[in-house]
């Protein structure tokens, strides 16, 4: 049982980094929108192979998947330079059209078949330890041999070109100039989001595989600005959230694919929150605290103009303030050890003086 | 299938009734929110409908579509929220914000959804419908509480028509003047979870993109003027839900909102390729005769 609960976790960590690897790049080039495209479209590519090998072969369907891939690609490409669709509305027109041709392909001609849709939907990484194919005599579970293949075939892609990629995405123009071919970059990625879509679809399906090529990136995005980071935390948050997720989906007998996108989703939520590069509790907290040295400085300029350390009420009557903002400002003041209390008043102290860069 | 047939046949009736509803109501509407670049936020608050409708499904106990869709709109106008919120406060791009609550929130869905299925709740059968839809199940009940949605969005729409023309257009003058733009964006988008509400038991979650876009898409090619393109489009959306109700009645095990789907696509395609001025054909023509006239003035050295 161990030996299953492995499997299942390491198929969903391998599908979570074959996907971000690639994801990386979709998120920086803001085309994270291709992969829901991608993965929904794939799914006639898979009925034809499925229809012309008879059988769920894995060659024909990731080779039929990839041609749907760049079919898609190409589309909404030629339909945005047409000049008359606006890129994403191609992306919205083009996914739905080729994912109702698979529909109405399974219903019509495989309905009691291998591909019923809610495996197409959401997939059932439960049966990955089931079936397992023969390899150098040992039975090998068959998702996690597809999914090792393909994660290794992304890493490969990515370091070989890190490079390139790098430039072609930060600098598309000086990556055509210099002669990188960012074009045949492009599709060589897509080509590989194809591959990877389509060997996540039996065990996480069509639409839960965006959660594992677009959030731990997007995540990822939010806590660095170094390419290198960004793609290690990436890695890192998919593997994590894939044993959190079993674990969680495992306790409440839920979706083992659909917890680990929630997981992700929640992952996500907290960078979104918490991030120390401009989440929104550190950008509010930044601005509380800006807000409060303001203030405090303006009370430092007043308190520059007596000639004798003046109460709080003599500062709200210069300042025109009420009491507690006086109070408030001199708390903050007092804590910076910018004025201290001198009598029944307060006056600079060095620091203080420097501060309202007038010599005391 | 014939006219009679439309009129007598019970589910039929109601099938494309309800699918008619929805073509109008999404073609109007996503017109709105193609010309405003939001293409992809439907397809992001579709998904993100899902677990709202599993939720309303737990809390309630029942299946009634009224709870259902209540909670559906609710938790995708949750998402486009985030959406949005996400756009504001970080520096992710569009397309990212889309994709993460897109797969967070049918994630979650997803979970939920087994989790009902989990429970052996007998009830819970037909609540996955959602995702694909199932326009067969429609009953005259459905039709109506479509009907009224339909109304609210629609009524919207043209009473605020000068505000979101001017909100669509130039946001920034709308701003100038006085409106309350953000309020005005927000209830736009409010307006394409009513769309996406009335989809949901139609063509799905999964499907519902293309209802906001292709018929707005088919439209705008036929028409410069947003008046007649939200009738176009809202028209283009009806013919659409119609013929691929009446189609995917010919024949058993044809399911309605794919077949929808793609009608609305044919739609599209004829409009790209065959709709005067704007239309690839004519643009191919014009483009062969401006040459054919240059190529003549350059031979006589006159100026054309």
């Amino acid at each position: 049982m161990i030996a299953a609960d492995l499997i299942i976790v390491l198929t969903a960590a391998l599908v979570a980094v074959a996907g971000s690897l690639l994801g990386v790049f979709l998120v920086l080039r803001r085309q994270s929108m291709l992969s829901d495209a991608i993965s929904h479209a794939v799914l006639p590519g898979i009925v034809g192979a499925f229809w012309l090998s008879g059988g769920t072969a894995t060659v024909p369907a990731l080779l039929g998947a990839a041609a749907m891939g760049l079919l898609t690609v190409f589309s909404v490409e030629l339909l945005e330079r047409s000049g008359r669709v606006k890129v994403d509305a191609a992306i919205g027109v083009v996914f739905p059209l080729l994912f109702s041709v698979g529909v109405i392909l399974v219903s019509l001609f495989f309905r009691d078949v291998h591909l019923d849709m809610d495996a197409v939907l959401y997939g059932e990484i439960a049966y990955a330890p089931l079936n397992t194919v023969l390899l150098a005599g040992r039975e090998v579970p068959e998702s996690l041999l597809l999914m090792g293949t393909l994660a290794l075939l992304n890493l490969m892609f990515v370091a070989l070109f890190y490079k390139e990629l790098k430039l072609s995405t930060f600098d598309a123009g000086l990556a055509g100039t210099l002669g990188f071919l960012p074009a045949a970059l492009h599709y060589g990625l897509m080509t590989l989001l194809s591959f990877t879509t389509v060997g996540a679809f039996q065990s996480v399906g069509a639409v839960l595989i965006v959660a594992f090529v677009i959030i731990p990136p997007a995540s990822a995005y939010l806590l660095t600005r170094r390419l290198s980071v960004m793609l290690g935390l990436s890695l890192l948050l998919g593997v994590g959230a894939s044993a959190a997720g079993y674990g969680l989906a495992l306790w409440l007998d839920t979706s083992i694919a659909g917890m680990i996108a929630t997981v992700l989703g929640a992952a996500f939520a907290l960078c979104v929150v918490f991030s120390p590069l401009g989440g929104v509790v550190p950008t509010l907290t930044r601005r509380v605290r800006q807000r409060q040295s303001f203030t405090a400085r303006l009370l430092l300029t007043a308190l520059h103009g007596f000639d004798r350390a003046p109460t709080p009420g003599d500062l709200a009557t210069r300042l025109d303030w009420d009491a507690a903002r006086v109070d408030a400002a001199l708390a903050y003041a007092q804590g910076q050890g910018w004025v201290q209390g001198q009598g029944s008043g307060y006056a600079l102290t060095p620091t203080g003086q420097t501060l309202t860069g007038r010599p005391g | 299938m014939n006219l009679p047939d439309l009129l007598t046949d019970y589910t039929l009736r109601n099938v494309a009734l309800g699918s008619a509803l929805l073509g109008v109501t999404g073609g109007v509407i996503g017109a709105f929110t193609m010309l405003r670049r939001q293409s992809l936020l439907g397809d992001a608050l579709a998904h993100a409908a899902l677990p709202g409708v599993c939720l309303a499904f737990l809390l309630t106990g029942s299946k009634a579509p009224l709870w259902l869709l209540l909670g559906g709109g609710l938790s995708g106008w949750l998402g486009a929220l985030a959406v949005l919120g996400v756009l504001k406060y970080t520096r992710l791009s569009e397309d990212a914000a889309l994709g993460t609550v897109l797969s967070g929130f049918f994630g979650f869905g997803i979970t939920l959804l087994t989790l009902i299925a989990g429970s052996g709740d007998a009830n819970q059968a037909g609540l996955d419908k959602f995702l694909f839809g199932q326009a067969a199940t429609i009953v005259a009940g459905d039709v109506a509480v479509m009907a009224v949605m339909a109304a609210l969005g629609l009524g919207l729409v043209a009473l605020l028509f000068k505000e979101f023309k001017l909100l669509t257009f130039d946001p920034t003058y709308a701003h100038t003047l006085g409106f309350p733009t953000g309020r005005l964006g927000t209830l736009l988008t409010s307006l394409a979870v009513v769309a996406v509400m009335i989809g949901l038991q139609t063509v799905g979650v999964v499907l519902m993109a293309a209802m906001l876009i292709a018929p707005a898409a088919a439209a705008r090619q036929w028409t410069d003027d947003l008046r007649r393109l939200l009738l176009l489009s809202g028209g283009f959306g009806a013919l659409s839900g119609v013929l691929g109700a009446l189609i995917s009645a010919t024949q058993a095990n044809l399911p309605t909102g794919p077949v929808i789907i793609l009608v609305a696509s044919g739609v599209l395609l004829v409009s790209l390729f065959f709709a005067p001025r704007r239309g690839l054909l004519w643009a191919k023509f014009a483009s062969r005769r401006r040459g054919r006239v240059l190529r003549e003035a350059m031979v006589r050295g006159v100026r054309p």
